[in-house]
């Protein structure tokens, strides 16, 4: 495709278990040997990434507003409200009737109370059969909140961003696990750069601390079952190996001209996206699909050190092929230096990959990379150095389907996180 | 052949339909579809896959899976999808086994489990006296589950079509709520006009007559409760209307650009000449008291299309027959077309025979309008026998009306205020 106008990152929200704000997870995340944060008992055998307390009624003033979100929906509209402010676009009617929203969103959160209530309810159970729907009809009919629906649907999400910060340009929610943080920041810079968009508020966010959640992945068995390890050390249990993490990220995604010509400055330069669907039946079809990817992406980049940002899963085939693309890069010339940074964050699912671009932009903008996040494993410890950096590849592998990378880079004379 | 019909104004890739595919409640297909729709045919019924003993809402738009036995609603959701897209690929002569050349777009609902598998779940044979989610978590830890985990995926639906089609590239799945079937079509002109692809598919379908669904619509007081008479429950712009009513359907476009359709010899059923979109900022489940973001929607679309407002032959209302929408609708309407234009203009609702078929309404009804178009012949408003007198509109009242149809604007408005509009014109 012709590379058309550049698409610059030009604001950061995020909070996750690590902190509150891009400054906090530079910080964190720049401390060697730092500890994730784990909770591994309330979800025993599993563990999550819980999220950081933080000041939702800072951005979310309105308690009627708070009252109608579920917590998914308020840690979202909490990252976007940071990102907006970032990129010093909140509160300006003029840019927000403007900016178009492409969030990336699962579904909202059950109500578990009554989830609970209905599942222990033995007479409801152990009723006639033909008596069991007309007592679950009942229970759902007085139990069920009618707000709680709101909470439930995907898209409102970016219906919450739109009544609490204003944004109306346009407004879609892309779905499907990891592809969608895929689609919304591919969609993004491809509108940028063909001029069908100026300005694109995209992330997702994820609250990994439901059981209904939890529910939904270990249908498939992916979820890691064991204390907690970095990414690159579950493969080997040869299963589920996710370790979901609670994250609310959004990026104010901007063309160049569009962001000089009100003075804005970009943290980087999202380069090119790529995006595929291996079939997943033979072995061997993830890494040759990502390998086709990035041949794409690496058109006109240097060889040579690559810092990369791995949104690996942890989910074992996933990951070890992941990692067998990584470690083939050197026959191309490239020497990755890899971080896979859900070994400190967990997984986001929907909002991983846009929480990988968001990391991205904030190393380049400082002018190095991360030190290693798994420091007891040999894979990231001995990928070496980067130096000075001047770009970085995220990839986002689905657990279950699709697989995306993207090249970020550097913008010369840009914003200094 | 001169270039610049290849060409729209703005020298964007004129995109045109080569192919489309239909399900409603109606039945499946476009051929009796039609038949049903232009007899003025409603295809509402009482509900029976699940007991409906309490509930407000006893009705709705159903579609029965085509051997006779529902199993969940991303399984019917998967189905309904496959049987339009099959129709689609079929009339635009796309049926290369190597598969189809261009991207997919896909309108879903959302995907849960439901009460169904939860109790399989939970009676299942799990160790130690577990109870609740720990108990549901344990069982499905076992791995005996897995075929729901491939099933309630929010890219289940796109996967299954993956596996069927094969279209280029990742599938991209979209919600936008009631307007999702609208933005499935623009996410898809928009690849062909950034020069992506000369070729793609936008699929909506959707199947949420579940039982969690309606009672969740039914708490937000949004459906029709005239349980006594289902085939006269969507109402629209009737001063009795009291809600829409929930239905389901799929339909799928082949859209690609017109010098690919002529050079591959391609019948071309329609031209999408524009599509706009606006995100309202007042309210969940209403839009803003004046208007202003459908407006915005229309208006973009119009320009979009760099069609004037009296261009529109016809408009396929959003017309979900609740009391907001079909008031708001008119008195945008107006502002948009202008009075003495929209006194002219008829305006009717497929959804008071179809139901409301929620993220597959947008693409349902851009179908609709393109065999309008195609057939010269108008789709009634029926049970139109109580107009309210705050919307007086031409709504083609009770039974079909030939005339000669050559643009379209077709709405489609969603609870989050995602609002999509759509320009439909005529082949040439």
């Amino acid at each position: 495709m012709a590379s058309g106008r550049e698409a610059w990152i030009t604001g950061i929200g995020l909070v996750s278990s690590l902190g509150d704000g891009a400054v906090d997870h530079g910080l964190s995340l720049r401390r060697v040997g730092g500890n994730p944060v784990v909770e591994c008992e309330s979800f025993s055998p599993n563990c999550v990434h819980p999220l950081v307390a933080f000041d939702v009624a800072s951005q979310i003033h309105s308690k009627n507003d708070l009252r109608q979100m579920g917590r998914w929906q308020q840690i979202g509209v909490y990252a976007a409200g940071l990102a907006l402010a970032d990129a010093d676009v909140a509160g300006r009617k003029e840019l927000l009737d403007r900016i178009d929203i492409v969030a990336a969103a699962g579904n909202g959160e059950r109500d578990p109370e009554l989830d609970m209530r209905i599942l222990e309810n033995r007479r409801i159970w152990d009723a006639e059969e033909d008596a069991i729907g007309p007592a679950i009809n009942d229970a759902l009919q007085t139990g069920l909140r009618p707000t709680l629906y709101l909470g439930e649907l995907s898209n409102l999400l970016a219906g919450n961003i739109q009544i609490v910060h204003k944004v109306t340009g346009s407004s879609r929610t892309l779905k499907g696990e990891e592809m969608a943080g895929v689609s919304a920041v591919e969609n993004a810079v491809r509108r940028i750069a063909a001029g069908q968009a100026d300005i694109v508020l995209a992330g997702g966010a994820l609250n990994a601390e439901r059981q209904d959640l939890l529910l939904g992945y270990e249908l498939g068995c992916n979820l890691w079952a064991h204390p907690y390890q970095p990414v690159w050390q579950r493969m080997e249990a040869g299963s589920g190996g996710v370790i979901p993490g609670s994250v609310g990220v959004f990026l104010v995604i901007e063309a160049r001209e569009h962001a000089l010509a009100r003075g804005a400055r970009g943290y980087a330069v999202v380069q090119s996206v790529a995006s595929g669907r291996a079939r997943r039946s033979q072995p061997g079809e993830i890494r040759d699909s990502l390998e086709s990817l990035f041949d794409t992406l690496s058109q006109g980049l240097a060889t040579g050190p690559l810092a990369v940002l791995s949104g690996a899963s942890g989910v074992a085939r996933a990951t070890a092929e992941e990692l067998a693309f990584l470690d083939s890069l050197d026959e191309r010339h490239f020497a990755p230096v890899i971080r896979a940074y859900g070994s400190r964050l967990g997984h986001a699912v929907e909002a991983h990959f846009p929480l990988g671009i968001a990391l991205a932009a904030l190393a380049l903008s400082q002018g190095r990379f991360f030190p290693p996040f798994d420091d007891a494993g040999d894979i990231e410890v001995e990928s070496g150095e980067v130096g000075p950096l001047e770009r970085v590849m995220v990839t986002g592998v689905g657990h279950w389907r699709g697989e995306g990378i993207a090249a970020v880079e550097r913008i010369p004379a840009g914003r200094v996180g | 052949m001169m270039s610049h019909r290849f060409t729209d104004k703005k020298g964007r890739p004129v995109v045109v339909v080569t192919g489309m595919g239909l399900v409603t409640p109606l039945g499946w297909g476009k051929q009796g579809n039609w038949g049903a729709l232009v007899e003025g045919r409603s295809g509402i019924k009482p509900i029976s896959r699940f007991p409906t003993d309490g509930l407000r809402t006893t009705i709705a738009g159903t579609v029965t899976p085509q051997n006779g036995c529902f199993s969940s609603a991303p399984g019917l959701t998967i189905e309904m999808a496959r049987f339009a897209a099959e129709e689609a690929l079929a009339e635009a002569r796309m049926t290369d086994p190597s598969g189809f050349p261009g991207p997919l777009f896909l309108a879903t609902p959302p995907a849960e489990l439901e009460w169904p598998q939860r109790q399989a779940l939970l009676e299942a044979d799990v160790a130690g006296g577990l109870s609740g989610y720990k108990r549901l978590l344990a069982a499905a830890r076992t791995g005996q589950f897995r075929s729901f985990f491939e099933t309630f995926q929010f890219s289940s639906v796109a996967d299954h079509l993956c596996v069927a089609f094969q279209p280029r590239g990742l599938p991209v799945s979209v919600s936008t709520a009631c307007a999702s079937g609208a933005t499935a079509i623009q996410l898809a002109a928009e690849a062909i006009r950034r020069h992506e692809t000369d070729i793609a598919l936008a699929v909506g379908t959707d199947s949420s007559v579940q039982l969690e669904a309606l009672i969740r619509f039914s708490l937000l007081s949004a459906l029709s409760i005239r349980n006594d008479e289902p085939a006269a429950a969507s109402r629209p712009f009737c001063r009795s209307r009291d809600g829409f009513v929930m239905a389901e359907g799929a339909a799928a476009l082949v859209l690609e650009t017109r010098r690919s359709a002529i050079e591959r010899g391609a019948q071309i059923l329609g031209v999408v000449r524009g599509c706009g979109e606006m995100a309202d900022d007042y309210h969940r489940t209403r839009s803003k008291p004046d208007g202003s973001a459908i407006i915005g929607a229309m208006r973009n679309a119009l320009a979009d299309a760099d069609a004037a407002p009296d261009e529109i032959d016809y408009v396929n209302a959003h017309g979900t027959s609740t009391p907001e929408n079909d008031k708001m609708e008119y008195l945008s309407l107006q502002t948009v077309l202008g009075k003495n234009n929209l006194e002219a203009t008829p305006v009717s609702s497929t959804k008071s025979m179809t139901g409301h078929t929620l993220s597959a309404a947008g693409a349902i009804e851009a179908v609709l309008s393109l065999m309008m178009i195609g057939a010269g012949t108008l789709l009634p408003t029926i049970n139109y026998h109580d107009p309210d007198p705050e919307i007086p509109l031409d709504v083609v009242p009770n039974s079909a009306r030939n005339a000669p149809v050559r643009t379209v604007l077709s709405n489609s408005f969603g609870f989050g205020g995602q609002n999509a509009a759509l320009v439909i014109g005529a082949p040439d």
